[in-house]
């Protein structure tokens, strides 16, 4: 099954994306093992996610914590601390 | 106990309009007796800055904004409530935000509209991109820590 990633802001422009379909491989049980999965992908993964621990992750529309559990996971958006207001 | 009234809540790239936004939350009724209106504006930062762009996540942004109204109207005693947010690019002097609430004393308007601005800031999805006056692309705003602790100052609940 796979998962689509939603990037915002400057994770966005980092990775060069809005968004993709990813295959994630075993192994890969929550958001902060995503992140490490992620950040090996290549250059541009490596620049947006350099420090993980400032990353805000939502699944499915709904804020989560990076020990969070991805299973069953439609959407996940990866974007920097909110600004809005 | 009255039902909870239902927050609006409109995510929208145009302008709003306040004086409208006050009647349409208090026109046909006559037992509201308090409306705090909170408004947002784009500052140019000493001339600095020609325009903010504001991006947002289309689907959560209401979504949040909506979980975040509706958990004001569970915790104060409110009659109406209305939060806009705009979202593309913004020129200095031009809105941003609003906040409607509307209660029967003025402590409840207060106080909602108030956590409603603290929440919007740490976790409704929008980021903000600066423009330059001079035209060239500035970097993104910086969420700021105090955000964070004005919202957490909300955790724990009202002391009588």
């Amino acid at each position: 099954m796979s998962t689509r990633l939603i990037y915002f802001a400057w994770v966005r422009e980092r990775i060069g994306k809005p968004e993709e379909d990813v295959e994630l491989p075993d192994g890969i049980e929550t958001v902060a093992d995503l992140l490490r999965w992620l950040k090996s992908r290549g250059e541009e993964y490596e620049h947006a996610l350099q420090y993980p621990d400032v990353i805000r992750v939502a699944i499915n529309q709904e804020h989560v914590e990076h020990r969070e559990k991805i299973s069953g996971a439609r959407e996940i958006a990866l974007f920097p601390p909110m600004t809005g207001g | 106990m009255p039902a909870a009234v239902v927050p609006v809540v409109r995510i929208q790239a145009g302008d709003f309009d306040v004086a409208g936004e006050i009647a349409r939350l208090t026109g046909s009724r006559a037992d509201i007796g308090a409306v705090v209106t909170f408004s947002g504006l784009c500052r140019d930062e000493a001339g600095r800055l020609s325009a903010l762009e504001l991006e947002h996540y289309p689907g959560m942004a209401e979504a949040e904004i909506a979980r975040i109204a509706g958990e004001a109207t569970e915790r104060w005693p409110l009659q109406g409530l209305t939060v806009i947010h705009r979202h593309g690019k913004v020129r200095p002097g031009e809105n941003i935000v609003l906040v409607v609430a509307a209660s029967a004393h003025r402590q409840a308007a207060f106080e909602a509209a108030n956590f409603l601005m603290d929440y919007l800031k740490s976790r409704a999805p929008f980021w903000k991109k600066e423009h330059h006056g001079d035209g060239s692309e500035g970097g993104w705003v910086e969420a700021k820590e105090s955000d964070d602790k004005a919202a957490s100052r909300w955790k724990a609940p009202p002391q009588e």
